[in-house]
Parts: structure tokens; C-alpha cells; sequence
């Protein structure tokens, strides 16, 4: 098992992938994506990740190509607006989603959105990886170039470790 | 003053204005008054007009962007109201229609005639929050308002209309609204 990817690399290579709006509601597995983000002053946090989705949406009409960070109980109150929304309208968003509840060890308010998210994004016809730290570049360019020929969401679902050690 | 008249006082001093309208009734209304490439209805995904409004306003400061929200709407969504004051945008306007109700779906009251949701945003810190009942005052508000700096709020209180649509379904399909928003944004397809 390779060690995390730094959160560094990870945005250098959203940026050079094309990614250029970033919102969302925090997660602690992407604490340090998201700190990188507001290092470099990019970051527009949201209240709700349905409202984060919104805001990409405008940010896509607006000519950028957006990342929504998030963690999976918001993949929960985030279906409406991908279904009515992003995917009725033809509009890409790279949607950045934590794993909680993996392997069914993690609390138990994860327990059930962990076990059901993988097919809840092939319900939704959403194209995703979870990859692990040492293939995660490179699904981010897949993740751009899926997008863009799409113009539908896509999803990086991070697991633990991918950017940080895993809890003990 | 109802719905249309609310529109229609408004209409004559929009420009090149985004226009984002809500889902509903709302934006059934608008497409009888006004069209352009520049108008986005949304058909789905309530109460994100405001977030959608801001996404573009963050991502093109230079462009003016106009929210025509209802009542349901704002309270279906209203941390978006605290993400546009926190961010402030100054090319970000936002009218929200008030008929107390939700009109689309069987006129079912809302909680708009106890919560005054001007007072949310000015609460919020939108750089101006307001409220007109007559046509009148929307008249003599409209000018002012729609060439002023954002974020700035606009609570127009509109008579509940009759039952039933106020105008024909948009004819265009979702994908082509966002291609001719994106357009008039002058953004390639």
C-alpha cells in the first residue's frame, strides 16, 4: 500500500486537468485537499452540497469547469439537484466524494450511505473511480476528459488514506 | 399586483442581464414576458436559483446577474441567502416573488406572511434588502434597484393568481438552455 497522495500534487493536477471553480462542504478525509484549496485562495465553501452543486452549475454556464467536494451523506441531499439538474441539462461537475462508511468499518451513521454508494452513482448513471493513491493523477485526467466528452457529472470517490493515514 | 404585472414592470429595464428563474409557475410566467438567450429556467432542482446565480456572478464578475426566485424557493435554500452575503458579489441581484404560496403545486401556504424573508437577507448582510407591495412602489423601485451594486435583495408581494399555469411549458429542452446561456455568456459550446 503506496502511502497518501500529497494534496498538493492532487490539486496541481486538477488545475492542469482543467478544473478551475472549486466548492463544496468539507469532509475529513479531503481536509487536506481542502485546506490546499483555500491556500490558494480558490476555495468557495458552501452551506449545503446541493446548494455547492448549484453554484457549479452556474460556475459551468459561466465558462469554468467545476469540482464539488463533498462528503457521501451529502451524495444524500445532493441527488436532486444531480438528476434535475446536472444531468437533465447536460452539465459536467467532478464530483470529489469521500467513502464514510467503507468496508462497513466507520460509524454507524455511515454504515448505510457507505454500503449503497457505489451503486447509487451506477443508478444514477454517474461514471466514477475510487482509486488508490498511487492511480489517483491519472483518473483525474480521466476524470477531465470524461467530463468534458460527457458534459454530465463524473465522481472521484476518495476512500481512506487516499490523502491522509487512515484513522487507527 | 399580480405576477405578470410584476414581470412585465420589470422587463423594460433588463438589459444584458443573466436571468436565472426558478422552477415552477415562476418561470412560466417570465418565458410569457421576456425571452432571451441570456434566460435560464430551470425546471427542477428548487431553491437553487440563488445558487446558480451566484456561481456565475463568482465566475464573471463582469457580468450582471439577475435571481428571480419565489418564496418557496428562498425558504427551500435559504444558507445559499448567507453564502451570497458572505461573498458579496456586487454583479448579483436577487427578486424574490412572494404569494405566501406554493402556486405550482395547488397554492399550499408557505410560511412568507409570518417570516419576512427581506429581513433574512438584510440579516445576512446583503448590501440592500427591500420590500414593495404595489405596483407602484415596484415602479418607482425597479430603476434603482436593477442598476445598483449586489448583492441587493427585492421582495416583490404578488397576489396568488388563479389556479392552474400562467403560461406555456418553456419550448426549449434543458440542454439547450444551457448551451444558449452559455452563449450569451460567450462561452464556446
Amino acid at each position: 500500500m503506496p502511502g497518501p497522495c500529497p494534496a498538493d500534487l492532487f490539486v496541481d493536477a486538477l488545475r492542469a486537468a482543467g478544473f478551475d471553480f472549486f466548492t463544496g462542504v468539507p469532509c475529513s478525509l479531503v481536509k487536506r485537499v481542502i485546506a490546499e484549496l483555500e491556500r490558494r485562495g480558490i476555495y468557495h465553501g458552501e452551506t449545503r452540497e446541493d446548494a455547492a452543486l448549484g453554484v457549479a452549475a452556474g460556475a459551468y454556464l459561466a465558462g469554468k469547469l467545476p469540482v464539488v467536494v463533498m462528503q457521501n451523506s451529502g451524495l444524500g441531499v445532493s441527488l436532486n439537484a444531480l438528476g434535475s439538474l446536472h444531468l437533465s441539462y447536460g452539465m459536467p461537475v467532478l464530483v470529489l466524494v469521500t467513502w464514510r462508511g467503507f468496508e462497513g468499518r466507520d460509524a454507524p451513521e455511515h454504515l448505510t450511505m457507505g454500503a449503497v454508494m457505489p451503486r447509487l452513482l451506477d443508478l444514477f448513471g454517474i461514471p466514477w473511480r475510487a482509486p488508490d493513491p498511487d492511480a489517483v493523477l491519472d483518473d483525474v485526467g480521466w476524470a477531465a476528459r470524461t467530463a468534458r466528452a460527457t458534459r454530465m457529472p463524473v465522481a472521484l470517490v476518495v476512500k481512506p488514506g487516499l490523502f491522509d493515514e487512515p484513522h487507527a | 399586483m399580480n405576477q405578470h404585472e410584476a414581470l412585465a414592470i420589470l422587463a423594460p429595464h433588463l438589459r444584458d442581464e443573466i436571468c436565472i428563474h426558478a422552477n415552477g409557475f415562476l418561470s412560466r410566467a417570465a418565458f410569457a414576458v421576456r425571452d432571451g438567450e441570456g434566460c435560464f429556467y430551470m425546471i427542477g432542482s428548487m431553491g437553487l436559483a440563488s445558487s446558480i446565480g451566484l456561481g456565475i456572478a463568482l465566475a464573471r464578475p463582469e457580468r450582471r446577474v439577475v435571481v428571480f426566485d419565489g418564496d418557496g424557493n428562498v425558504l427551500m435554500n435559504l444558507g445559499t441567502l448567507a453564502t451570497v452575503a458572505a461573498r458579496a458579489p456586487r454583479n448579483l441581484l436577487h427578486v424574490c416573488f412572494d404569494n405566501r404560496a406554493h402556486a405550482s403545486t395547488g397554492a399550499q401556504p408557505t410560511i412568507s406572511d409570518r417570516v419576512r424573508l427581506e429581513e433574512i437577507a438584510r440579516a445576512a448582510g446583503y448590501r440592500s434588502a427591500a420590500r414593495v407591495e404595489t405596483a407602484e412602489a415596484l415602479r418607482a423601485t425597479a430603476p434603482a434597484f436593477l442598476a445598483g451594486d449586489g448583492p441587493a435583495f427585492l421582495l416583490v408581494r404578488i397576489a396568488l393568481g388563479p389556479p392552474g399555469p400562467p403560461g406555456p411549458r418553456i419550448p426549449y429542452t434543458p440542454p439547450e438552455m444551457t448551451a444558449r446561456v452559455r452563449r450569451a455568456l460567450g462561452v464556446e459550446a
